[in-house]
């Protein structure tokens, strides 16, 4: 019997118009003015990639290959040889970005914290090859975000 | 300047000026009826936003006022992609007819004190009719394009406006019997003591309902739900085609508001016949209540689920055209005996 008059005097639907009206005209909007304002991001934002360097400039990476082997897209390519010194470097180390999952899966397994996944997301490129990170880009990339890098990594580590 | 008067008063300029003039007028109405569609646009994407929390367009122009335009712009440099088996020719003479039905019942609607392009003394049955003609736009659509699934979307859609347009026409001989004329300037000229609101208010709800089953509208959406049949009869549809398509159905929105404030909400009237109100010119109060129905048919839009398809045709069948046939046995009786 309730039913029926609360069809009838189509209840249901003016308290949905109340529950629009609350939302339109008493809260504010979520909007964030893109690209003049930008989004908190949290420190473990997985983002362009970079190799990192020791303090006194040496690379960190080594060469272990547990990056490429437990990447799930596997678009880590390694080739490596027995440096001028001695020491075991990588010669080729590529990252395939347009097929990157952003999983984060080979900073975790990196024993050196070499291979970090940095904060930066604004690196559209115009086509497909410059989305091809070879061993000297992702060097670079590690010079330029370092302070970043370093940062997160020490607000991050208690937890890791 | 000779020139101008001397072909002013001259004897042929009088015999056909008046197709010159009905020729500016009919541009004139589709013009402004093309603007108040684009517009249109905005509004809902603007009121969808808000009830999200969200801001609708503001980057093209002010407050996204150029959107509508850069949208137009879009679709008519996209290419029309004809399906490979459709029929050619009802393909693309489908929008053109949906479009087409969309504005011709514009001849009829008036917007203020005498402002009508053409005051017919049937004007009710010509709106009735033309919505009827909108049905075969939708099932040549779906028919010609040759695909299943807009196949279903133009088998639904037609059946649910055939459905609903019975309950609708049984409510306007509801409002017709308080009348009695057809014309439309006359059906809001009978309100100027009361709106039909007041007095019919029961019809005035489902008369608004129905505005939304005939527009394909949420709750009514099967047709062209956009997450199940991706836009039904659409589906194959786009570029120049698609616009039409996407005009004619927000025109027919105006269109069905209109209707309902004309035959419910009085119209060119003001609310009180005092004398500040009545220097209102009457077009304004036409569009304030036009714009306030369309801002009730985009929220009915942006809160409500959709009815699956059997609860559809049980509503227009089983409840509404009952309850239209039993309020209007009830409002004849109380006309001829109260």
């Amino acid at each position: 019997m309730i039913h029926y008059i609360k069809t009838f005097l189509l209840i249901d639907i003016l308290i949905g118009l109340k529950l629009a009206f609350k939302y339109m005209f008493t809260k504010r909007t979520v909007t964030v003015n893109y690209p003049f304002a930008k989004a908190n991001h949290s420190v473990r934002f997985k983002g362009e990639h970079a190799l990192r360097r020791y303090d006194n400039g040496e690379e960190r990476c080594i060469a272990c290959r547990l990056c490429e082997v437990i990447c799930p897209a596997q678009v880590i390519t390694i080739e490596s040889e027995p440096r001028a010194d001695g020491s075991r470097r990588t010669t080729r180390y590529d990252i395939d970005l347009s097929r990157c999952i952003f999983c984060g899966l080979c900073e975790e397994a990196c024993p050196v914290d070499a291979i970090v996944e940095g904060p930066n997301m604004e690196y559209a490129a115009e086509n497909r090859n410059e989305l091809l990170y070879n061993k000297e880009k992702l060097l670079q990339n590690g010079d330029m975000w370092e302070a970043f890098l370093r940062k997160r990594l020490e607000i991050d580590a208690p937890y890791r | 300047m000779e020139w101008f008067y001397n072909i002013i008063n001259s004897g042929w300029f009088n015999l056909i000026w008046p197709f010159i003039f009905l020729v500016i007028k009919v541009l004139v109405i589709i013009v402004v009826i093309l603007l108040c569609v684009a517009y249109l646009t905005w509004l809902e994407r603007k009121i969808h936003a808000a009830v999200h929390l969200r801001k609708g367009p503001n980057v093209n122009g002010m407050f996204g006022l150029l959107q509508p335009i850069f949208d137009g712009v879009k679709l008519l440099l996209k290419e029309i992609i004809i399906p490979d088996r459709a029929n050619k020719l009802i393909f693309l003479m489908a929008p053109v007819l949906s479009f087409v039905t969309a504005i011709a019942a514009w001849a009829v609607i008036p917007i203020g004190n005498h402002l009508v392009f053409s005051d017919i003394n049937v004007g009710i049955l010509y709106l009735m009719a033309i919505s009827s003609l909108g049905v075969y736009g939708i099932m040549m659509a779906g028919w010609s394009s040759n695909s299943n699934y807009a196949m279903l979307g133009s088998i639904r859609s037609s059946a649910q406006i055939i459905s609903y347009e019975l309950s609708m026409g049984v409510l306007i001989a509801t409002v017709i019997l308080n009348v009695g004329s057809f014309n439309l300037s006359d059906i809001v000229m009978a309100q100027e003591h009361c709106w039909f609101i007041f007095k019919l208010l029961p019809a005035a709800v489902l008369f608004f309902i129905i505005t939304l089953a005939e527009t394909n509208r949420l709750p009514f959406d099967l047709p062209e739900a956009e997450a199940e049949l991706v836009s039904g009869y659409n589906v194959e549809y786009s570029g120049f085609a698609f616009a039409l398509f996407f005009l004619g159905e927000y025109a027919n929105m105006i269109l069905m508001s209109s209707i309902t404030t004309i035959l419910f909400l009085g119209g060119w009237l003001p609310i009180l016949n005092i004398g500040i109100l009545n220097y209102i010119p009457g077009i304004v109060w036409f569009v304030v209540k036009v714009i306030i129905l369309l801002s009730l048919m985009i929220l009915m839009r942006s809160i409500l689920p959709r009815y699956r398809y059997d609860q559809l045709m049980k509503l227009g069948w089983k409840w509404y055209l009952p309850i239209s046939c039993g309020f209007f046995v009830i409002v004849a009786f109380c006309l001829r005996f109260l």
